[in-house]
């Protein structure tokens, strides 16, 4: 033992386990990855952490080499080295007993090496400095991020690792625990940059089409959900179906046989819309757990033939989803290969061109379909054929626990959780999942958030799921009040009132001096009569048509309350809150009178977190009692989020059928928020706002109370907005704003 | 008024309807009393093809009008024209009906406006006469006349609804898509296509039926699987004909046309 004499190591644990390792190595690497272990080692030895990095890296070493090379041996060591050279040497541990598997998803040298830069690039760019001198305190995010990084590498490439890392330093590095949470995947935004870049078909994306199509095809309405095959606490995540609704993978990649992600979630939707259909439970207590996995095959192959006989289609997805065992590759002697045999069962009765010779299979996979020919089948009848299955197969092997898996997961198949039911509910079943128990929703009428992407000007991307939008139904107070308001402003009602009839839609116009028209226009025909019978040329637009001129309006009204509106303006005393309501009042009645469709809603903001969107009057509301009510109660607090706000405000006013949709926001100052510092985030993210909901074909127009304020609303709004000098005044303006807004 | 051709109105070969209940008798005992006739269901499921047939069964001729929004009371009942002489009147739709005692079908009826509809009121009571106000003459309804109107409840919205005082001068009669294996066997015999084929085709519609409400105003009609199915025979495959006929004019729904496409991959194989 030539090498571990030489090594240059003071622990005594190191020296004695070292020819151990050298032994599980040499049958690997060549003499020069050897003299990399040992150069690592020294290395590890050297930097006085103690014995147990190179104890850990010893132990992963032979998975490292197995999978990544043993090049890259030392450039481990390394990396743990150059860890324990900023203050993060509590991270070297977990980084070494990751770093192998960490190789095993990445299985290349130079995937591994990308591996080590980006952990170098986590230990230079979050460590945190102070006062911008030298790094003097830990990363908060690096443990959990070697921590992570095996799981998320299973569904992601380095690529992808590497823009979810960049993301989450870049939007959260000013906040330890924020990045901590951050790199734990413990926030929605990060699970959402996540998901963003995973590549396949996400369930998200194709949620309604499914569910459509299960509508189709077969009447079922029921919800889809996904469940994550990464963090999925089940040891065989596959599809399953309960009371609470449908639940599906949440990412599907395309197959290379050219079967799209979405195939993949309708062959599995049709599997259990097959169950749902044709399978009643049958007592599992009496059948041993062969038999059931046996009888679950058979039922499935029969759901699947039903389904095939009503939908040929369906055969083309199942013939190419379901995996094709090959025979005799599972050697009886010394693996369980009743799972092979099975699967071999299963596709020999779904492909008539199977090839096998194995006279069981053949001769079962022929009574199935005997039996299926005959006429109606029950699960029963499965069950049967099931039990003869394995009594006629089974095999003194098929205990054994070494069970070969190679070719028999049918993905697409669910769990069969519903194929079952029990005498008794026994301890020793693991397969009848019991129902979590479900959280009492908090006593208040707050709906759970919604969250918004945000807009990021700087690195022009969004930032998703970034605002939480809680949205509740604004207090009540004595409606009384606004009735008083609305007395008090009494002549300007009037007024308004006889803007309003000038404005009315007159349903009939008539369109004189057309040639073509309903009906003839008598005078001018007599006219055009004369004309003729005199010699001159007549007039042919002697006809009348008639014209609808229909309001087809949905507008909601946006209220900032933000905290400024507690201050008071002008000599009257009030504050900008009260005029705010009474303009509101007021714009309110004169909408109502015009019959258009209106919703209110206040908002502010309490940290991206906390966006609080009130309910003041929806769409179907009339103009009542509690509405006025609401409106009565407005209070003014926090700050302003304008972006996320309009895009809650913007998703219920799309869902609005009118020809024409306005938002109207009603505010006192620019966007601004306590966790926002740029003064620009909040604008940019505001006028991006603007912009998509241009898209939807809702028009955005902003009252704004500030008079400095032309700037900054210029830049969200483009010429869309007026600003109100006179807040006094408001009350009086508002409605007269919202009128010639909408004159036809 | 003799110079009517009514030969025209007249339907002269038997169209194609296959009954599912005994309408055939209902709308006979109706004409028979001359008792107005509203019709209503979804498009294409056969209300203008019953009327054909039972015009062609009690020989009469028969005067559709395909309703709209921009059609005025006098499309209906006539006005004046000028000529080289002056203003001559013109009968509308309805008038000659009346006067030549014709079945009077007012197609879609709720797509013309509520105003328009109540001049038909005099011509569905006991009156039985339409005023020619602007003509000053009363035309006294032939004794054969009927006048029946359909509209399609399923895309009626708040402001496309006929008034109390009009639908209660109506019997109604409920028409729905046939069950599947006699919409089936409609198909086939319209259009002698096989009848798996004709089964697949109907499947798909009941597929789209299922989607109504949930981005779908209405399913696929029975008269557009008619239209695949010609398709097909003129040789175009049965998916590319099912997506042009049954998916395509129906949605500009990218979720709803995957879906039904993929319903007819299901379907066809």
């Amino acid at each position: 033992m030539a090498e571990a004499d030489q090594i240059k190591c003071n622990y005594r644990e190191v020296t004695a386990l070292l020819p151990e390792t050298l032994a599980e190595l040499r049958p690997r690497v060549s003499a020069e990855g050897l003299r990399g272990v040992i150069k690592g080692l020294e290395l590890l030895c050297m930097m006085g952490r103690g014995a147990e990095p190179p104890l850990v890296y010893m132990e992963e070493a032979a998975a490292v080499v197995d999978h990544a090379g043993e090049s890259m041996l030392y450039p481990v060591a390394k990396a743990a080295y150059q860890i324990s050279r900023s203050p993060n040497a509590e991270a070297i541990v977990p980084f070494l007993q990751t770093v192998a598997a960490v190789a095993r998803r990445l299985d290349e040298a130079k995937l591994l090496q990308g591996y080590l830069d980006l952990v170098q690039e986590m230990v230079d760019r979050t460590s945190i400095s102070i006062h911008g001198s030298h790094a003097t305190m830990p990363s908060p995010a690096l443990i959990p991020f070697v921590q992570i990084a095996p799981r998320l590498l299973g569904e992601l490439n380095i690529g992808g690792l590497k823009r979810w890392m960049a993301y989450g330093i870049a939007q959260h590095s000013h906040h330890p625990d924020h990045l901590a949470e951050y790199f734990r995947l413990d926030t929605p935004d990060s699970r959402a940059v996540m998901q963003r870049e995973r590549s396949g078909t996400l369930l998200v994306d194709v949620e309604r089409r499914l569910e459509l199509f299960q509508l189709a095809l077969w009447r079922i309405e029921e919800h889809v959900y996904p469940y994550s095959r990464m963090l999925d606490e089940r040891s065989d995540p596959r599809p399953y179906y309960d009371d609470e609704g449908i639940f599906l993978p949440d990412v599907h990649e395309d197959l290379d046989n050219g079967i799209s992600g979405l195939e993949q979630y309708l062959a599995a939707l049709a599997h259990m819309a097959g169950h749902r259909q044709w399978t009643a439970p049958v007592f599992a207590d009496n059948r041993s757990p062969m038999q059931r996995i046996a009888i679950e095959a058979f039922e499935d192959s029969r759901v699947e033939y039903l389904l095939m006989r009503r939908y040929p289609g369906l055969r083309r997805l199942f013939l190419a989803l379901h995996p094709v065992p090959k025979e005799g590759e599972c050697d009886e002697a010394k693996s369980s290969c009743v799972r092979h045999r099975l699967t071999m069962l299963s596709r020999a009765i779904l492909d008539p061109d199977h090839g096998y010779r194995d006279p069981d299979i053949i001769a079962f996979a022929q009574q199935f379909h005997e039996r299926m020919a005959a006429g109606e089948t029950t699960t029963a009848d499965m069950e049967m054929l099931g039990i003869q299955f394995m009594a006629r197969t089974r095999r003194q092997s098929d205990s054994l626990p070494n069970v070969w898996f190679k070719d028999t997961q049918i993905d697409y198949r669910d769990d069969n959780r519903n194929l079952w039911q029990f005498y008794e509910l026994d301890d020793d079943e693991d397969f009848h999942v019991e129902p979590t128990e479900l959280e009492e929703a908090e006593p208040d009428d707050t709906l759970p958030p919604r969250h918004y992407p945000e807009w990021d000007y700087q690195t022009q991307t969004y930032r998703p799921d970034w605002t939480s939008v809680y949205e509740t139904l604004h207090p009540g107070d004595d409606p009384a009040r606004i009735d008083a308001l609305l007395r008090k402003h009494d002549r300007l009602a009037k007024q308004i009132k006889r803007m309003l009839d000038m404005l009315k839609p007159q349903n009939f116009v008539r369109v004189r001096y057309q040639e073509e028209g309903s009906e003839l226009d008598l005078d001018i025909a007599i006219r055009s009569l004369i004309d003729y019978k005199s010699g001159h040329d007549p007039d042919p637009r002697i006809n009348v048509s008639h014209k609808h001129n229909d309001r087809n309006i949905a507008v909601t009204i946006l209220l900032d309350l933000s905290e400024s509106l507690n201050e008071t303006v002008g000599n009257s005393g009030q504050t900008i809150l009260e005029l705010e309501r009474e303009a509101v009042s007021l714009l309110a009645w004169a909408i109502e009178q015009l019959g258009d469709n209106f919703a209110i809603a206040g908002f502010h903001s309490n940290t991206r977190h906390e966006v609080r969107y009130y309910h003041i009057k929806g769409f179907g509301e009339q103009w009542n009692m509690d509405v006025k009510s609401r409106l009565a109660a407005m209070g003014a607090g926090w700050s302003t989020r304008m972006g996320a706000a309009m895009r809650h405000a913007g998703h219920y006013l799309g869902h609005q059928k009118a020809d024409k949709k306005l938002l109207l926001v009603v505010t006192d100052g620019e966007p601004s928020d306590v966790d926002v510092r740029d003064p620009r985030h909040l604008i940019e993210d505001a006028r991006m706002v603007v912009h998509e909901l241009k898209q939807e074909d809702i028009y955005c127009y902003c009252i704004n109370l500030d008079p400095r304020g032309d700037e900054y609303v210029a830049d969200i709004f483009g010429n869309s907005y007026s600003i109100i000098d006179d807040i006094e005044k408001l009350p009086e303006k508002l409605p007269k704003l919202f009128l010639s807004l909408t004159k036809g | 008024m003799s110079e009517i051709d009514i030969e025209q109105y007249k339907v002269d070969e038997e169209p194609f309807y296959h009954a599912h209940g005994n309408e055939v008798a209902q709308y006979e005992a109706a004409y028979a009393a001359r008792l107005p006739v509203m019709i209503k269901g979804p498009t294409g499921c056969g209300k203008s093809r019953f009327i054909e047939h039972m015009a062609w069964k009690l020989d009469r001729p028969l005067i559709t009008v395909a309703c709209n929004e921009d059609m005025t009371a006098a499309d209906l009942v006539g006005r004046y024209l000028l000529d080289a002489d002056g203003t001559r009147w013109l009968d509308g739709p309805l008038t000659t009906a009346a006067r030549i005692g014709a079945i009077c079908y007012l197609d879609e009826v709720v797509e013309a406006r509520q105003d328009t509809t109540v001049v038909i009121h005099p011509l569905t009571d006991h009156r039985r006469t339409l005023p020619l106000d602007k003509k000053g003459e009363v035309v006294r309804a032939h004794r054969d006349f009927q006048l029946v109107i359909s509209y399609n409840p399923g895309y009626q919205s708040l402001m496309k609804d006929l008034k109390q005082s009009t639908k209660q001068r109506f019997v109604g009669m409920d028409f729905d898509y046939a069950p599947a294996e006699e919409e089936a066997q409609i198909l086939a015999a319209e259009t002698g296509i096989d009848a798996d084929t004709a089964q697949k085709l109907v499947q798909i519609a009941e597929a789209a039926r299922n989607l109504k409400g949930h981005g779908l105003d209405e399913g696929i009609s029975t008269r557009l699987l008619v239209y695949a199915a010609n398709l097909m025979k003129e040789g175009i495959g049965a998916v590319d004909a099912s997506r042009m006929a049954l998916v395509r004019p129906i949605t500009d729904d990218e979720d709803i046309r995957e879906t039904l496409d993929q319903a007819i991959d299901a379907v066809f194989g």
